[in-house]
């Protein structure tokens, strides 16, 4: 399933919750002298919200979805889907999705599961709960989608530290005869599974001594097998094609123009690769807001916080037609287009 | 594709380093102004120029902007 066109669904609102705490870049201690304002300028990111000792992506995404059940005055025992996007699950098992049924107060008449994947997260899990929606067979639904990698990337790496930074959100959908067609097109390449890793730990290799044993790779770069490794060399490589490439695909196959389009939401990996990419698919600037400067790359939390961060207003007031893209992990991507009228769209929520 | 061409891409990559430093001897990652994000430039430069797509293990096991020419010209 390259491509993928849903009916009788939308989205109906959104909402957003990242940690109070605030990191500023220009205080990073593996930085050499001047280098801090060159990876600023690089990659766009100035600060970025990072979770506190004990809190979990869980923890932003239960905020996030109780503050969005009050603002859609959603009856709790009407939403029948619960899907949790992330790679910082809560446990190993069971799935974190079932835990937050019983935390939101979920009926137990209700679907629960999560899904791996991480910045092309937000568009899978969307095709995916919209989908189970669009039969009817089930009414309401809540996509919950977050990321706490700040917990997987060691401090004294520069080539992953300074980049991740977290988030929790919530998407609620409904089934609705009347919706706007939604467009996707998916793709993967599993060959590329080691540019982002964290390769100790799981099943292929066991936590074992050795695991902890912090590795200096040269440059600024020191962490162990517990910790998430980013071939950054790779990972732009890949993005500045493969995202353009899904983007040209989905608007080609469902016959788009840029003009069609209000808004491009891109994954907010680093602004030298969103711009390489906004720059290949000839996208005015002001077609494609940024957050990343203010909250880093929050894995497959960035578009959902972004509608939140920079289209609250617009969101709420009028209809927007919008083209998401995610790419990365996996390796893997994916876009979407669709049309959202007058959302809900909560306050930006802070723990 | 001319190797002339090339080297006068890649050093328009950089700002601090005189461009008469930039021949396809030059073992590109003893400049001192060479980076990780420097990296990201010449692959950008590349996909851009020549599109092609440049892998990190190409930028790894490369010391010379020659060697990263012939890697380029062979993909074209």
């Amino acid at each position: 399933m390259a491509y993928s066109k849903l009916h009788n669904v939308s989205i109906i609102g959104v909402s957003a919750c990242v940690p109070r705490n605030i990191v500023e870049n220009k205080d990073y201690a593996i930085f050499e002298e001047g280098e801090a304002e060159k990876f600023i300028a690089t990659t766009g990111i100035e600060r970025r919200r990072i979770v506190e000792n004990g809190v979990c992506t869980s923890d932003l995404c239960f905020a996030a979805a109780e503050k969005l059940i009050i603002d859609l005055n959603w009856v709790k025992s009407d939403i029948e889907v619960l899907i949790f996007v992330s790679h910082t699950a809560d446990y190993k098992l069971p799935a974190t999705a079932c835990i937050l049924q019983d935390r939101l107060k979920l009926p137990i008449n209700c679907m629960c599961f999560d899904i791996t994947l991480g910045c092309s997260g937000y568009v899978h899990g969307l095709n995916v709960i919209s989908s189970l929606l669009s039969s009817g067979n089930s009414k309401k639904g809540l996509l919950l989608v977050g990321n706490t990698q700040s917990m997987y990337a060691a401090y004294d790496d520069k080539s992953a530290y300074p980049l991740f930074a977290d988030a929790g959100t919530a998407t609620a959908l409904e089934y609705n005869p009347d919706a706007n067609e939604m467009f996707y097109h998916f793709s993967t390449d599993g060959s590329g599974y080691q540019a982002i890793i964290v390769p100790d730990g799981g099943c292929r290799n066991p936590v074992n001594e050795e695991s902890f044993k912090m590795i200096d790779f040269g440059s600024g770069i020191r962490r162990s097998k517990l910790h998430e490794a980013l071939d950054g060399m790779e990972v732009f490589s890949f993005g500045i094609r493969r995202a353009p490439e899904t983007v040209n695909q989905l608007m080609e196959k469902f016959s788009l123009s840029t003009d069609d389009v209000d808004y491009f939401l891109f994954h907010q990996a680093n602004k030298f690769m969103n711009e390489r990419i906004r720059k290949k698919l000839k996208i005015p600037l002001e077609k494609t807001p940024y957050n990343i400067e203010n909250f880093g790359n929050t894995s497959c939390a960035t578009i959902p916080l972004l509608m939140v961060t920079n289209l609250q207003n617009e969101l709420s007031n009028q209809k927007l037609n919008l083209v998401l893209c995610g790419f990365g992990v996996g390796l893997s991507w994916g876009s979407a287009y669709l049309s959202v009228e007058k959302i809900v769209c909560s306050d930006l929520i802070e723990i | 594709m001319e190797l002339g061409d090339f080297i006068q891409n890649f050093a328009d990559q950089f700002d601090d380093t005189d461009a008469s430093t930039f021949t396809a001897e030059t073992n590109f990652k003893q400049l001192e102004e060479w980076s990780s994000l420097m990296a990201l430039s010449i692959i950008s430069m590349i996909d851009e120029e020549y599109n092609v797509r440049m892998t990190g293990n190409d930028i790894r096991g490369t010391s010379t902007i020659g060697e990263l020419f012939n890697i380029v010209k062979g993909r074209i």
